[in-house]
């Protein structure tokens, strides 16, 4: 508003002149200067140079890009294997990794790396659109859970009293139910597709983001700068969208990076039980549930899929840790 | 203390309502009934699915049959299941012993290696051994409980065999021809237990680790340690038992992630627990079994609760519990 200069009224062109001519200061000087004036880097800024001397997060990072990209590929692979994930051909049914199938009409021959499954479907095809499905389901229940743990939270926090014991009686219950059955019990009920399934993932995995908020909330909202912005006669929700938000973010970053590996796991736990991701559709927890009959004598079936889920939620995890360590310096002694 | 148990017990009755009106009214909002399996048998009559209907009590209102329920639940009649006709306090009864057979050894077990693995860490920060440990907690945490089950039996159950080494058996509660003596039955608990016992022992050992560390840099341990004390008794008297208490309440919180656990971990090696009677019950919509099982979990999960927290206040005379 006012440059500092002392009159108590700065009009409008005295203001613009002013701007002028700092932009003017700013083209006037040395490259070498131009980059120290930049030097002050911002919160984010400085979480990411943290984050990036941190090797192990970065090399977490690195593997995490790795098995995105390889679900990228998927029709690629498909391709380059020469059968699409669906197909199925008895013959070829449970070939090891490496194992080869020769078409007896045709003479075509066809390599599977990670061997085929019960049906004779290549693994490792298989294996890049299941993560797809996985993932995806992961994130979206992440989105979702933020978005209910966010908004129930911020309100208990922010309004406090009777809608807040209310909302946190109610979080308590919940969380006295161990979420698998009644996450069983949900898909029983929708019988959902991935995005449904995420939904219902998300139905219970708010809770612990929604405890997280609310406590932050209630200690951000007794601080000066939301007084001050109150007396000036913003509304609650500006209060909280400009005010409050911007610093629980971090919390917030944390909190997903370190769930995520549990949501995942979580729809490798429903889709094997029988109530996640239904078939034809692949996903790692579905093909782990393929493979419950056969995977004593076929190791392959099983072992890829779950070394999926568990590099996945590995990475995610270890990124994760890195992502605390950088975000909140305070615990950066340990 | 007498007043604060019985406090939260009371508080303990509108909690469990809560929840059996809760997970009642969503069982009873899923499409599907005991008797649609039958809707498709050419040999069932409409009105024989009718009568059924009618004797199970299906064609009242959904809140009408929960209070028949909860009256019925509360003198100890869980109802029959809708599929065997079986009193479900029988299958419950049969189920629950090994359910708690697989998941109290493998509390046990998990406190047992967690707490020195943790403290050693801890006290040895950025040793070899703290690295080891630190690697495989964090692998292990990351693990789908499933694929580690799955892989155990492929290895001490299948290749074991395979290369002719003592092997463990890969299903069930029991062996079905000799009928199950006690060393057999334990055989067949080596697995599961152990599967379930690596998926807490990871977190908690991360966690005590974490307690530990922060325990061993606080004012109090410093103070002991600048008045000449031993190294033990530093550690012992000053920082394990302080770092020790929140574990307490860590298990507590617990207690929903292990059965979750052993649901799957019955799921995997076959083990006829309540998991298990879940899924199936589930599967063909037999809601009274259902039921009983969720709230087997659940008031099982409360009192873990309850049990935690009251213990904490015994252990840790800051906090009182009036």
């Amino acid at each position: 508003m006012t440059d500092g200069s002392g009159s108590g009224t700065v009009s409008r062109t005295e203001d613009s002149l002013a701007h002028q001519k700092s932009v003017e200061k700013y083209l006037s000087l040395g490259a070498a200067e131009r980059d120290h004036l930049k030097e002050t880097p911002g919160f984010y800024t400085r979480a990411w140079r943290r984050l990036k001397k941190d090797r192990v997060a970065i090399i977490a990072l690195l593997g995490l890009v790795l098995i995105i990209l390889f679900t990228i590929i998927a029709p690629l692979l498909e391709r380059w294997v020469g059968v699409t994930y669906t197909q199925t051909n008895l013959r070829a049914a449970l070939l090891p990794p490496g194992g080869t199938y020769v078409d007896a009409a045709t003479g075509e021959t066809t390599r599977f790396w990670m061997g085929t499954d019960g049906a004779g479907r290549d693994i490792l095809v298989r294996l890049a659109y299941g993560g797809r499905v996985s993932m995806m389901v992961a994130t979206l229940a992440l989105i979702f859970s933020l978005l209910i743990g966010m908004t129930i939270g911020a309100v208990a926090g922010f309004l406090g009293g009777f809608v807040d014991t209310l909302l946190m009686r109610f979080v308590d219950t919940l969380m006295c139910i161990p979420s698998i059955t009644l996450l069983l019990l949900f898909s029983v009920w929708m019988k959902p597709g991935p995005v449904g399934l995420a939904f219902v993932i998300a139905l219970l995995g708010w809770t612990g983001v929604s405890r997280l908020i609310r406590g932050e909330v209630l200690s951000l909202k007794q601080r000066d700068y939301v007084d001050a912005a109150r007396v000036l006669g913003a509304s609650n929700t500006t209060i909280i969208v400009r005010h409050i938000f911007p610093n629980v973010v971090s919390l917030v970053i944390v909190w997903a990076s370190l769930a995520l590996p549990s949501l995942i796991l979580y729809e490798a736990t429903l889709s094997y039980l029988g109530f996640g991701v239904r078939m034809p559709d692949p996903s790692w927890g579905n093909m782990l549930n393929e493979a419950r009959e056969l995977f004593r004598r076929s190791w392959w079936f099983t072992f890829f899929p779950g070394m999926a889920i568990l590099l996945t939620a590995l990475c995610i995890n270890l990124l994760g840790n890195g992502l605390r360590d950088a975000l909140d310096p305070r615990l950066n002694e340990r | 203390m007498t007043r604060y148990i019985v406090r939260r017990l009371i508080g303990l009755i509108p909690l469990l309502l809560g929840i059996s009106f809760i997970v009642f009214a969503l069982m009873n909002m899923v499409p599907g009934s005991p008797t649609s399996q039958m809707e498709f048998n050419p040999s069932i009559k409409p009105a024989d699915i009718e009568r059924i209907k009618e004797n199970l009590g299906l064609n009242d209102p959904w809140y009408q049959r929960y209070f028949t329920w909860l009256g019925n639940a509360l003198r100890g009649d869980l109802g029959i299941s809708f599929i065997n006709a079986q009193p479900v306090t029988r299958t419950i009864a049969t189920a629950m012993p090994n359910t708690l057979a697989l998941s109290i050894p493998s509390i046990i077990l998990a406190v047992a290696f967690a707490i020195p693995v943790g403290v050693l860490g801890a006290l040895k920060r950025n040793s070899l051994f703290d690295r080891i440990t630190t690697i495989f907690a964090t692998i292990f945490y990351s693990m789908p409980t499933i694929w580690l089950g799955m892989m155990m039996i492929i290895i001490f159950g299948v290749q074991f065999q395979r290369w002719g080494l003592p092997y463990l058996p890969v299903a069930g509660t029991h062996d079905l021809r000799s009928g199950g003596g006690f060393w057999d039955r334990i055989e067949h608990m080596i697995m599961p237990v152990i599967t379930l016992t690596l998926v807490s022992l990871a977190g908690w050992t991360r966690y005590i680790r974490t307690q530990m560390l922060e325990t061993i840099n606080q004012d109090y341990v410093r103070t002991a340690n600048a008045k000449g004390l031993g190294y033990r008794i530093v550690v012992m008297r000053h920082a394990f038992k302080n770092a020790m208490l929140p574990l307490v309440t860590l298990i507590g919180l617990s207690i929903p992630d292990i059965f979750g656990g052993s649901l799957i971990v019955e799921n995997v090696f076959g083990y006829r627990g309540m998991g298990q009677v879940l899924v199936e019950s589930l599967n063909t919509s037999n809601y009274s079994v259902a039921m009983a099982c969720v709230m087997f979990y659940a008031v099982l999960t409360v009192f873990g609760n309850l049990v935690a927290d009251v213990l904490y206040g015994v252990l840790d005379p800051r906090v009182r519990l009036d």
